[in-house]
């Protein structure tokens, strides 16, 4: 485990960069990290946020399906909004743990 | 008497209704079992059909083989769960009280999830093999097939038996080598994950099998639509892959029942607590097999580890004692890797597959990650011993829960 200076604060992070206590995420951290993903958020972006980091508080499992059924964006714009490998990049900048595919 | 009903008849409902009959007493306990179909398919022998190594036949047999005397039998569609009143409602407008309920209807295949999968190339030129009508139509068009793209894409995760697609390209390598047209024939597997695999050092076993194989992987695809008229795959983020064959693993979804009944996710299967497998805000309720939303392999072997540990579980619930059992995600699984060869891999929820021998320490006979002609008699076996004694809940030489000894770190 290992610190990051985030938007002025330090901030824990594992070594992929993923938030290991998601109560320190803030909108500044978020955007910070967006933008070392290259990606400017949008009210788009933090709704699609908002609803990733609810589903993870209460213990739902995360899919793409899922957000394309969330009423807030379909599976196409989420792409859109968050390029090459949604789930990854959308569950990063919300400060929530990486999903794992259990198969 | 006290009720105990079994939703769905197939590999793991009926071994349960097998191992509950033995155990509980039958002046107590009523036992009924409800499924929508009299055939039972042995799901893993579809792989084979393709090739023609099975034929359907050697897949098929009456579910009613396999029941016990004394157990009730009903066939019919069921049309929802209403866990608060503890009832299930059947097509035919039948109602069923139950006091303990077991789920075990499975997942299926839903092709029509994605635009234009089930379209009109649809078992001409586009297959799956995850239903007999599909694997015995592709069995037929590679009867007389000249060769092209041949493409293997994984729609959506999770999806039962992860390791078939994989086993299904192995095949094919050995398939059209034997019959001169391997250079005619260009295999690409495409799939959502990173790699061949999840885990690390399956994924470079794997990936590394691949690659001498001369098949090409694309990974991290989601498939968004399949165009017909040009023959590709189109994922979401616009990535095109083209096809003169697309065997499709469409997506895997449980039972519609289950989300009638609002007891599951996204993917409508069941919430369900990894460890006692009761299902979420029902105590009476129990869950097995493939229905579950469970952090495992989809797998016929995961139902049977999984169904030791719910005969346990659910002795303990009746007789009013703390669960003294619980499932550590154990799965099982032997890879045919073609020419008479397979591989195995033995994980659970923590433990990513290792290579050493199982199930004896040093002395195998099987081969864990290691390419062995014995490991492919271990997949043939498993048929017999799938009729024979899987199905029946007798007991398998195997510990349910998986062990450390034989692997190597
Ligand atoms: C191609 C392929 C290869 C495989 N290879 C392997 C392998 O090598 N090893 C391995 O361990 N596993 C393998 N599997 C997986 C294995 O077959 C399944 O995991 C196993 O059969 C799951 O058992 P289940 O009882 O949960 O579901 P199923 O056996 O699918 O049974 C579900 C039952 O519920 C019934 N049902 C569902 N909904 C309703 C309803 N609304 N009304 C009435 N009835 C309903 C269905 O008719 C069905 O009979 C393979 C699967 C496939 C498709």
């Amino acid at each position: 485990m290992a610190t990051k200076t985030i938007a002025g604060v330090n901030i824990n992070v594992n070594e992929e960069g993923y938030l290991t206590d998601p109560s320190e995420w803030t909108r500044e951290v978020a955007t910070e990290i967006a933008k070392e993903e290259g990606i400017e958020l949008t009210d788009k972006h933090f709704e699609v946020l908002e609803f990733i980091r609810n589903k993870v508080m209460n213990g739902e499992g995360l899919t793409i399906r899922g957000i394309g059924k969330s009423g807030i964006v379909d599976a196409k714009t989420f792409y859109q909004l968050f390029p090459g490998a949604p789930l990854k990049k959308a569950t990063k900048i919300a400060g929530v743990p990486k999903p794992v595919s259990c198969i | 008497m006290k009720k105990l009903l079994i939703l769905g008849a197939g590999t793991a409902g009926t071994m349960m209704a097998n191992k509950m009959r033995k155990k509980l007493a039958r002046d107590e306990w009523d036992i009924t079992i409800v499924d929508q179909f009299k055939t039972h398919y042995y799901q893993p022998g579809f792989l084979f059909i393709p090739f023609g190594l099975y034929t359907k036949e050697d897949v098929v047999k009456p579910k009613s083989d396999f029941f016990p005397i004394g157990v009730n039998v009903i066939y019919s569609s069921i049309e929802k769960i209403v866990a608060n009143e503890n009832k299930v409602l059947l097509a035919d407008g039948v109602v069923l009280n139950y006091d303990y309920l077991f789920i075990a209807t499975g997942t299926r295949t839903a092709p029509e999830e994605t635009p234009g999968l089930k379209d009109k190339l649809w078992h001409k030129e586009i297959f799956d093999f995850y239903t007999i009508e599909g694997a015995v139509a592709l069995n037929k068009f590679f009867k007389t097939w000249q060769g092209g793209e041949l493409v293997v894409n994984i729609a959506e995760l999770p999806y039962k038996c992860p390791v078939a697609p994989l086993e299904f390209v192995f095949f094919a390598d050995a398939f059209f080598t034997e019959r001169g047209l391997r250079d005619k024939v260009k295999i690409t597997y495409v799939t959502p994950l990173p790699g061949a695999f999840t885990k690390p050092r399956a994924t470079k076993m794997l990936g590394e099998l691949l690659k001498s194989k001369n098949i090409n992987i694309v990974p991290d695809f989601n498939v968004a639509e399949v165009d017909n008229d040009n023959k590709k795959i189109i994922d979401y983020a616009g990535k095109e892959v083209k096809f003169d064959c697309l065997v499709s693993i469409p997506t895997n979804m449980g039972d519609a029942l289950i989300e009638r009944s609002g007891l599951g996710d996204d993917m409508n299967y069941v919430l369900t607590d990894k460890h006692t497998l009761q299902a979420k805000d029902h105590k009476n309720i129990f869950v097995i097999g493939d229905a579950a939303n469970l952090p495992t392999s989809k797998a016929g072997s995961v139902a049977h580890f999984a169904s030791e540990i719910l005969e346990e579980n659910f002795m303990c619930a009746i007789e009013g004692r703390p669960y003294t059992a619980s499932f550590d995600g154990h799965a099982n699984c032997y890879i045919e890797t073609g020419y008479g060869k397979g591989t195995l891999i033995d994980f659970n929820y923590d433990t990513e597959p290792l290579p050493g021998s199982f199930p004896f320490p040093g002395v195998g006979p099987f081969g864990l990650l290691k390419v062995t002609r014995t490991n492919h008699y271990g997949k043939m076996i498993f048929r017999w011993l799938y009729w024979h004694i899987l199905l029946k809940g007798r007991e398998m030489p195997i510990d349910s829960e998986m062990q450390m000894a034989g692997k190597k770190l």
